[in-house]
């Protein structure tokens, strides 16, 4: 038994079987394993170099009739090596010595016979070592390649752990059968944690070396109320953790009880609670947990999930189909989001040295005009099924926001010429994440209708702390003085021009931090869907004039962690159970 | 031809390659072997211009393993086994190397020439070196 720390971003317990994924470029960690298991992994060697030998030779037929000789020749030699036994024993050998994995045995003997060759000073012979990583790659593949398969096919429950988990593979799961999720590296709001809280499971990151912690198959208990992760549990250990899961299972049973009940503090203040997704079948989730519309629909997955960009319809498809849910109560998709940490696969981003400051957002569609107007004639059209509003992010000043605007108009032109409907209506926001933007909120709210803070960016952006680096993530805090400030001017910039005003940001969905948000001023909030029952429950327990008397204390406040420990005690008074 | 020598210690003096074969020929007529120790060796020039690259060592082993004889290479560091590919080509044997090659096995002789051959007289169907050519 093995107990890891971590940061705990999404809540509960889960205790399953693990699944390790590796990073896509196959950089295999050191992982150990037990002396029993070691016959296992040399038959894994053995099964490897069968498949790919086996795999050679059909193709080697296939290629017949192609008078590549070159090619031939390339697949021939790596026939050789797959039939050399010296080489099988070498790497079998190393799992005996070292007691290792099969892939690391692979990578390495590979990358030791490929170092060999770069040494060589004749320019012909080191470049073998290419010959040598490309069989590294192809036994690799034997190895890893189910794996990957697995995961779009998994048939049983499991836990994802790995060093980082990118969007594309986040948004590549098949949910069902995914319990928990544990990675080495990220920080409160890395992807891993917003796709967890989405599909509403635990989750712990920042754990450092997990993933050489453990092998394939191990249980593990992923604890994402108190961000622990532990390898192979003792009996008593596994007892202890299952009546807490039982405890926790409880308490969402209860609030499960509010989803019909309307989320009004004791005073009677309404507050409208709206959910923040990434795939339309989440716009259930949000309905079944209680949720009144979306207040942030995320539409990168639809760009990162596949090879190539989706089409007009395939995302009209989609937005249709999250409007049909909620009829006619707000929908609010964002334009795409791409850049920073999120690519598309095909990789038409070019390396940038500070990728957040860069082309990223609003930014990137401004300069890749025909995927950007394709997007928004889907949205354009589906405007005319229900309540869609449009929200555009990362917007940094006035320019932008009327360029954008521009472009909307003539892709409502175009609309008109070819005589399609359209709600000519439709309401445009945008998202306040840059600090200019808050800044220059008074002006700003003069051309749009609403505005939505997020607050992770905020936050990352005037307190420039990256929030995925686990070196610097103690940070970032979304209740700093300097943060609060910036909200504080854009709630009362958006009231004075008297338009509609949201919070989307992770600390909507921080039961701690609600209060401070609704003495604030703010009256709406858009959440992650697992989260909006535990919420609801926190306003309904509070009355506006508690939650004034809170936001009034903490902006006197100098320190964020007089904040934060403030906050904690608040919250801890309204719903004990939840901390 | 000229590096070619050979010394074959398996029956204590000298047998010619039409001999041996006629006597495996009786020894195999006979069901059983007294030829499994013959041990010869041969030195050999590499000749192509490239050296003895992934396809050329492709060549190599496959000849050496048409052998039932064991098969060792080695140059002035290192011996390795002639019939892995992984091993002959980490010997990153440039133009004008000169390997020797050993033979141990009731096929050593017959091994050795076909090897021998592949090296210095095809040079395995590749262009000679500069200094190769004549």
């Amino acid at each position: 038994m093995e107990v890891k720390k971590g940061i705990a971003v999404s809540p509960g317990i889960a205790i399953a079987k693990s699944l390790i994924i590796d990073s896509e470029d196959y950089l295999i960690p050191r992982r150990s394993i037990e002396p029993s298991k070691r016959m296992i992994e040399i038959q894994r060697v053995k099964n490897a170099f069968k498949s790919a030998i086996d795999e050679l030779t059909g193709m080697k037929a296939g290629r017949d009739t192609l008078e590549q000789q070159s090619i031939k020749d390339i697949f021939a030699v790596h026939l050789r090596f797959m039939h050399d036994k010296s080489l099988r024993k070498r790497i079998m050998d190393l799992i005996q010595s070292e007691q290792v994995t099969a892939e690391y045995a692979v990578s390495t003997t590979m990358k030791e016979i490929a170092s060999h060759f770069t040494k060589v000073k004749d320019p012909y012979i080191s470049e073998r070592a290419a010959d040598i990583y490309d069989i590294e790659r192809r036994l690799l593949k034997q190895l890893l390649g189910k794996k990957k398969e697995d995961l779009e096919h998994l048939t049983e429950e499991v836990a994802i752990v790995a060093r980082e988990l990118s969007p594309t593979q986040a948004a590549g799961f098949d949910k069902k059968y995914v319990k928990a999720m544990a990675t080495d590296a990220g920080g409160r709001t890395s992807h891993t944690a917003i796709v967890a809280r989405s599909l509403g499971i635990p989750a712990v990151v920042a754990l450092e070396d997990l993933t050489e912690s453990l092998l394939g198959g191990d249980t593990v208990i992923i604890d994402g109320n108190r961000g622990i992760v532990i390898v192979e549990p003792d009996e008593q250990t596994l007892k202890q953790y299952e009546q807490y899961l039982r405890e926790f299972q409880e308490l969402e049973h209860r609030l499960r009880e509010l989803k019909e009940k309307p989320a009004v503090t004791r005073d009677g203040v309404q507050i409208s609670l709206l959910g923040n997704i990434e795939f339309p079948v989440e716009a259930h989730l949000v309905l079944d947990k209680g949720g009144e519309g979306i207040g942030l629909y995320r539409t990168e997955f639809l760009y990162l999930n596949r090879s190539s960009e989706p089409s007009e319809e395939d995302q009209y498809k989609a937005y249709a189909e999250t409007i049909s849910v909620f009829k006619h109560r707000p929908v609010i998709i964002r334009t795409v989001d791409l850049g920073a940490d999120k690519y598309t696969q095909s990789k038409r981003f070019v390396r940038e040295p500070n990728p957040f400051l860069g082309l990223r957002s609003i930014r990137f569609c401004l300069q890749n005009l025909d995927m950007f107007k394709t997007q928004l004639r889907a949205m354009l059209r589906a405007s005319v099924l229900g309540e869609l509003k449009i929200m555009f992010p990362l917007i940094t000043n006035l320019q932008e926001l009327m360029q954008t605007k521009l472009i909307l108009h003539d892709v409502m032109e175009d609309l008109d010429e070819a005589g399609i409907e359209y709600n000519r209506n439709i309401e445009i926001g945008i998202m306040i994440e840059t600090p200019s933007a808050a800044l220059t909120a008074s002006t700003l709210a003069r051309d749009v209708r609403f505005f939505s803070i997020g607050t992770n960016d905020l936050t990352q952006y005037t307190l420039a702390v990256d929030r995925g680096n686990e070196l610097v993530s103690t940070l970032y805090s979304a209740v700093d003085p300097a943060v609060l400030r910036l909200m504080r001017t854009v709630i009362q910039d958006a009231n004075k021009a008297n338009i509609d005003l949201s919070v989307c940001g992770e600390m909507a969905s921080e039961p701690e931090q609600v209060m401070l948000l609704m003495g604030m001023g703010v009256r709406t909030l858009s959440l992650a869907p697992p989260m909006i029952p535990e919420i609801k429950q926190i306003i309904r327990s509070v009355t506006i004039e508690q939650c004034n008397k809170v936001a009034r204390k903490i902006l006197s406040m100098s320190s964020e962690r007089h904040i934060s420990s403030f906050l904690h005690n608040e919250a801890r008074k309204v719903l004990p159970e939840a901390f | 031809m000229s590096s070619y020598k050979q010394d074959c210690f398996g029956a204590k003096k000298k047998i010619d390659f039409n001999r041996q074969e006629m006597i495996a020929k009786e020894m195999q007529e006979a069901g059983e072997s007294i030829l499994e120790n013959t041990v010869c060796e041969t030195e050999v020039r590499i000749k192509n211009a490239d050296g003895l690259h992934m396809r050329p060592a492709m060549k190599f082993v496959d000849i050496a393993n048409r052998f039932e004889s064991e098969i060792t290479v080695s140059n002035d560091k290192t011996s390795v086994s002639g019939k892995s590919i992984m091993q002959i080509s980490m010997l990153a044997a440039t133009c004008g190397t000169r390997l020797k090659v050993k033979a141990e096995g009731p096929d050593a002789p017959q091994a050795l020439e076909a090897l021998r051959e592949l090296v210095e007289v095809k040079m395995f169907d590749e262009p000679a070196g500069d200094n190769e050519k004549s």
